[in-house]
């Protein structure tokens, strides 16, 4: 099997995943019991304008129809309007998504090095101080869910104890994600808060592992000097298995997003998404979890390509 | 003049732990080959590692000195020390297929050692130098060929580039750590002729550590035999296996196989002790039939019986009188009218993969039929068709004349407690969650067995495999590779087969052991009537119970005679080179 | 690796066994293993028998919203002007009872499908471990959301949506842990005695992954009390106006300057509980590792 064709079958794997997901999906949404018509035009709509709205929204149709009008809208970029406001999807979530997309590159851009530092260094280390001494704080924050992290943060920095930086972010419609830089510190400390313990701690196993391995232990018998040892004998070996990782926590970003930026007031498609749900939006529901979904399949995709590419024998096996 | 001087050392476990080994002396001269022998335990790696300057993690040498052309290895500051690895001194690892980094192309591992000691002074200088050394252990040098990954290379390849590695720098001394465990015979002869014509040719100090006899008797210059963490016994390979003067190395001498037939092998009961469970004076003592008083204070000196010979027993040369075995006796083959099993014309696969070829066999009442072959022969396979274990084949199994299914689960009871299986790896054949009482006890549960009866078919069992009843309340972590194996043959034999298959049962046991079970094995065969397939990739070995072996090569039959016939007059070219492959030990009188 | 060709048994070989039994053991000798415990009985202590001890009702009116010193109010008012300790003393219990459930519900169908796929291999295990694959496309706690908003806010949709999601990530460990378990001589030796599928799954591989399996289950106990806090922390909780530590920290955020006991108390009784399941579990998970270690030399 050539690499291409790996890809391949692999990008045809991710298709399949966000086929099925789109039909899980949008199955979920067709068990709604309430009546989407009756919540957008209130409770003194007459009968005949709730028939007429049906209609518009496609509801009169066949489960089957509706759903590959829906799949045929979300390939060709038109995934339908907002139940609220009639608004086009993509014209409210546009700058949202940017938001987002905003927040997980930063995160993802300072913890994922981050970890590989921390965990490196720590499986150098192993059982000195700066090892234990990071073994219990990471345990502790990937015990810790993320909104109480940020909770106890805002208590912290943003309020009662130290008022160092702002408790919510202020990005105004229509200006870039990166008009509040100040805002922004705290969520992205908690995402990486989130992320970098259980990278680290891969890292650092895996690390652990390969420094433990017949072929270091063979480098430093040869009289390869120690350095060389570390990075050109042992890194290589250990990044591979820790990519996975990276990617399902890259992945967790994209969801993670949704409790951070309720916690901040970030107009981002967390926030978007925790609305939509409360409103029973149902476009704008499938349109995020779809999107979601695909960041993970996406991020999955990568990881797994880049493993073999950084992992000789399951690369030659390919070519 | 000796380049290598190993002088009272001793290694413990870090941190007041006891010692590993003790009291370590040894000697090599240029060009010379010392084989270090031990079984697993008894710390010889950890003397080649100490070569090195090496210990490893959680051990620590806190005694004695190793000198190479006089310096210190010990002693050596890190920086010093970088620069002595590789190129005063070197190592071959075990396993290469670990040992080489599956990251780095093999081009870049060898020149790496060349660079970082700054070989020949120029890029051109060590370019040259690794096509030499490549030549050397006869390997191609082309681009295409270094610019391989390690698995991409076969075994005996990526055992001859740890050969390369440890050959490039011209170093003065090299430790070998058994570097042709798991390799076939043919490739093992080939790696060893090629270690002894370069450490010959270029006056190379050689360490080879390894468990097998059978190697050293052939490559090494002089032997030093280790137990529990001591040399016992150092001398002239001659001299040694001429006249092993220390118990131990008689017993390890009578437990090799001997393909002649001319003496039996005989096992020794019991295990060497671990560290910190050595008892005071001599450590082989308790298992020793000549053992006195004497014996149990203190640690004997050294007597030397020879020029170069000694030996630290109270009684060298004292024959002890267990290792004295008369020939091998079997009886004859029995006719096929009377065969337990038929195999015919049995073809399988492996996933598609034809991998057993059209086999007829089959095996008398009471008789051994061996199945010998190297690694891929298929010899596995189709034991494992037999056993019911392996659905992928076609042809026709018959046991007491009645065809048998494919899958044991599709047999009769009856059949499944007819035909038993013992596994190669007694550490992983049976569940560490079960005790001993349970796991041999489970095959008369499924007949239809009581509880009771089960438990006292089970102690007569246990005692018939020379364990006590006792050990029915222990788990498997509780026993020793050997115990293990007892128990798994207690197993096989509780429900009363007619046939016994028995995959490699010795392979990942020490040779004291081994022998053990082998006796044992021919006993029971011939006690309970019972027929066995004795599958195994030693040849010597199935001489101590064989009436008739089948060698077996790339899912072939290429030979099947009787045992005397196959392994003194092959008829087969394959047969006659796998013999001359097969290192001996050499019989003494 | 090996330190020696054969292990040091130091240890009396009996109690080294990596047993569930052998782990806890071990595990009970190291201080985070304790410490954990302890948070973990305390906390599990107060939201079971914190509404016993609570001075006033659950979503009783007790003053003037977001006030630290409030008569009879320990802890002052919330957002609403209920009682901070009161809301706080009942607001873990369901939290506690819907995580232990799902766990469960994912613990008993994840090991099933593990165990299955390891066993059979092949097509079987393909079907199931790509199954489980697409399952884990679904960020937990967006699937969650999303059921929530269909189906509603009920007690057994969250058990039912956190176990499904739970699922996948046990399934792909016990698989992990079994599939070395099967290449073992002894499930062979069971097949050649014509056991059947159901107990050489039952009594020869899963005693095998027992050790690995509690360390899972433990983990994904600290996850889903983590994603059950978070649901009612966006005001998904089992019904409306019930207290849920969760739900304290989003209404309470707003106030946090004036009144920050409605979100310090919630957020460290979280934290609290999910440190101590996780200090447990790394606890097991060390115990477990240091007898694969003192096995594998």
């Amino acid at each position: 099997m050539g690499l291409l064709k790996f890809v391949l079958w692999r990008v045809a794997f991710g298709i399949l995943t966000l086929f099925v997901v789109s039909v899980v999906v949008f199955a979920l949404t067709q068990a709604l019991p309430s009546d989407p018509a009756r919540a957008i035009l209130g409770r003194d709509a007459t009968p005949a304008s709730l028939a007429a709205k049906r209609v518009e929204l496609g509801f009169d149709k066949p489960a089957v129809e509706q759903y590959t009008d829906w799949l045929g809208g979300l390939l060709t970029g038109d995934p339908g309007r907002s139940f609220v406001n009639g608004e086009p999807i993509m014209d409210f979530l546009g700058d949202r998504i940017k938001n987002s997309l905003f927040l997980m590159v930063v995160a993802a851009v300072v913890s994922i090095p981050l970890s590989i530092v921390v965990g490196s260094y720590a499986a150098l280390r192993r059982d000195k101080t700066f090892d234990s001494s990071t073994s219990v704080v990471t345990l502790v924050l990937a015990s810790m869910p993320d909104f109480v992290i940020g909770a106890l943060l805002i208590v912290l920095f943003a309020t009662n104890v130290a008022h160092v930086v702002p408790a919510t972010v202020r990005i105004r419609p229509g200006s870039a994600p990166w008009s509040d830089l100040k805002g922004i510190i705290l969520p992205v400390a908690v995402l990486t808060l989130a992320v970098v313990p259980y990278v680290a701690r891969v890292m650092r196993a895996s690390m652990i592992e390969v420094l433990e391995s017949d072929y270091v232990e063979m480098a430093r018998l040869k009289g390869v000097p120690e350095r060389t040892v570390l990075w050109r004998h042992a890194m290589p070996n250990a990044i591979g298995p820790t990519l996975q990782v990276i990617a399902l926590n890259v992945a967790y970003l994209a969801g993670g997003v949704i409790v951070v930026e309720s916690l901040f007031n970030y107009t981002g498609i967390g926030l978007a998404l925790r609305d939509a749900v409360r409103e029973v939006n149902l476009p704008v529901v499938q349109f995020l979890a779809m999107f979601i979904a695909a960041i993970y399949v996406v991020t999955n995709l990568l990881a797994d390509v880049g493993t073999i590419l950084v992992t000789p024998r399951l690369r030659t096996r390919l070519t | 003049m000796p380049v290598l001087v190993i002088d009272g050392l001793r290694v413990d476990v870090a941190g007041d732990g006891p010692d590993i080994v003790d009291e370590v002396n040894l000697e090599i001269a240029p060009g010379e080959v010392v084989g270090l022998v031990g079984e697993s335990g008894s710390g010889k790696t950890t003397v080649g590692l100490a070569v090195l300057g090496h210990a490893r993690k959680g051990v620590r040498v806190v005694q004695g000195s190793v000198s190479i052309n006089g310096r210190e290895m010990l002693t050596l500051k890190p920086q010093q020390l970088r620069q002595a690895r590789g190129d005063l001194v070197s190592y071959v690892p075990q396993d290469p297929s670990t040992a080489l980094n599956p990251a780095l192309r093999i081009g870049k591992q060898l020149m790496e050692v060349l660079e970082y000691h700054d070989f020949g002074g120029s890029d051109q200088a060590r370019r040259d130098r690794v096509d030499e050394v490549m030549a050397e252990v006869l390997l191609p040098s082309s681009r295409h060929f270094l610019r391989r990954y390690p698995h991409q290379l076969s075994g005996g390849q990526q055992q001859r580039v740890g050969l390369a590695m440890a050959f490039a720098c011209r170093p003065a001394v090299i430790v070998l750590d058994e570097p042709t465990t798991g390799l076939d015979v043919s490739t093992q002869a080939h790696v060893l002729e090629t270690v002894r014509d370069l450490c010959r040719r270029h006056g190379v100090a050689a360490l080879y550590v390894t468990h097998d006899l059978a190697v050293v008797a052939n490559l090494a210059d002089r032997v030093a035999v280790m137990y529990a963490g001591r040399v016992v016994e150092s001398g002239p390979t001659t001299s040694l296996f001429d006249n092993p003067a220390h118990p131990y190395s008689r017993h390890l001498i009578a437990a090799a196989p001997d393909i002649t037939g001319q003496r039996a092998t005989v096992g020794l009961a019991g295990r060497a002790p671990s560290p910190g469970r050595r008892p005071v004076g001599c450590a082989f003592a308790p298992r020793c039939e000549l053992a006195t008083e004497e014996c149990t204070t203190a640690f004997p000196p050294v007597v030397e019986v020879a020029a170069g010979h000694e030996v630290r027993c109270v009684r060298p040369w004292t024959v002890p009188a267990r290792t004295e075995a008369g020939p091998v006796s079997l009886p004859g083959p029995t006719a096929p009218a009377d065969a337990t099993l038929v195999v015919q014309s049995v073809s399988a696969s492996y996933v598609g993969h034809r991998v057993v070829q059209d086999i007829d066999l089959h095996v008398g009442k009471g008789e051994c039929l061996a199945l010998v072959g190297e690694s891929g022969s298929g010899k596995t396979t189709l034991s494992r068709a037999i056993g019911g274990l392996h659905h992928e084949w076609k042809g026709q199994i018959l046991l007491a004349g009645v065809p048998l299914a494919h899958s044991a689960r599709d047999r009769s009871v009856d059949q499944r407690m007819k035909i038993q299986y013992v596994f190669q790896n007694p550490y992983s054949s049976l569940n560490p969650r079960r005790t001993v009482g349970d796991s041999v006890a489970r095959p008369l549960m499924i007949a239809g067995a009581s509880k009771a009866e089960a438990a006292d078919a089970v102690g007569e069992m246990l005692s018939r495999v020379s364990l006590t009843g006792a050990y029915a309340h222990r788990y498997p972590d509780q026993l020793s590779g050997g115990e293990r194996q007892r128990v798994a043959i207690a197993r096989a034999l509780v429900s009363r087969p007619d046939l016994l298959v028995c995959d490699e049962v010795t392979s990942a046991l020490d040779v004291l052991v081994q022998a053990a079970i082998v006796e044992l094995l021919a006993d029971l065969q011939r006690d309970l009537g019972l027929s066995m397939l004795f599958v195994t990739h030693n040849l010597p070995l199935v001489r101590s119970i064989a009436q008739r072996v089948a060698v077996m090569a790339a899912g072939h039959i290429v030979e099947l005679d009787t045992t005397v016939q196959v392994l003194s007059e092959p008829k087969e070219e394959y047969t006659r080179r796998l013999l001359e492959d097969t290192p001996q030990v050499p019989v003494y009188e | 690796m090996t330190v020696l060709d054969e292990p040091i048994l130091l240890a009396d070989p009996a109690e080294t066994a990596a047993s569930p039994r052998g782990m806890w053991r071990t595990a009970l000798g190291l201080w985070r293993t304790r410490v954990g415990l302890g948070l973990l009985a305390g906390l599990v202590a107060l939201a079971v028998i914190g509404p016993w001890l609570a001075p006033y009702g659950e979503t009783e009116f007790v003053g003037t919203p977001n006030l630290r010193d409030v008569e009879g109010a320990t802890l002052g008012t919330d957002y609403f002007g209920q009682d901070v300790l009161s809301r706080f003393l009942y607001g873990g219990r369901s939290i506690l009872v819907l995580a232990v459930l799902s766990t469960a519900l994912a613990l008993v169908s994840g090991v099933t499908i593990g165990l299955v796929a390891a066993y059979s291999r092949g097509l079987v295990d393909n079907v199931l471990m790509r199954l489980m694959d697409i399952n884990l496309a679904f960020p937990q706690l967006l699937l969650a959301l999303v059921a929530l908003t269909t189906i509603g806010p009920k007690a057994w949709v969250i058990v039912l949506v956190v176990g499904f999601t739970t699922m996948p990530r046990i399934a792909r460990v016990t698989r992990g842990a079994a599939v070395p378990v099967v290449e073992r001589d002894f499930v062979s030796a069971a097949q050649a005695l014509g056991e059947s599928r159901f107990r050489i799954l039952r009594s020869e591989i899963l005693p095998n992954v027992s050790g690995p399996l509690l360390v899972e289950a433990n983990l994904r106990l600290t996850y889903s009390i983590a994603i059950i806090a978070a649901l009612g922390f966006l005001g998904f909780a089992t019904s409306v106006n019930a207290a849920n530590w969760g739900l304290m920290i989003q209404e309470n955020k707003g106030a946090v300057s004036v009144q920050p006991w409605g979100m310090i108390l919630p957020g460290l009784a979280i934290a609290l509980l999910t440190v101590g399941t996780g200090l447990v579990g790394d606890g097991l998970a060390r115990a477990a590792a240091g007898i694969d270690r003192k096995k594998a030399t």
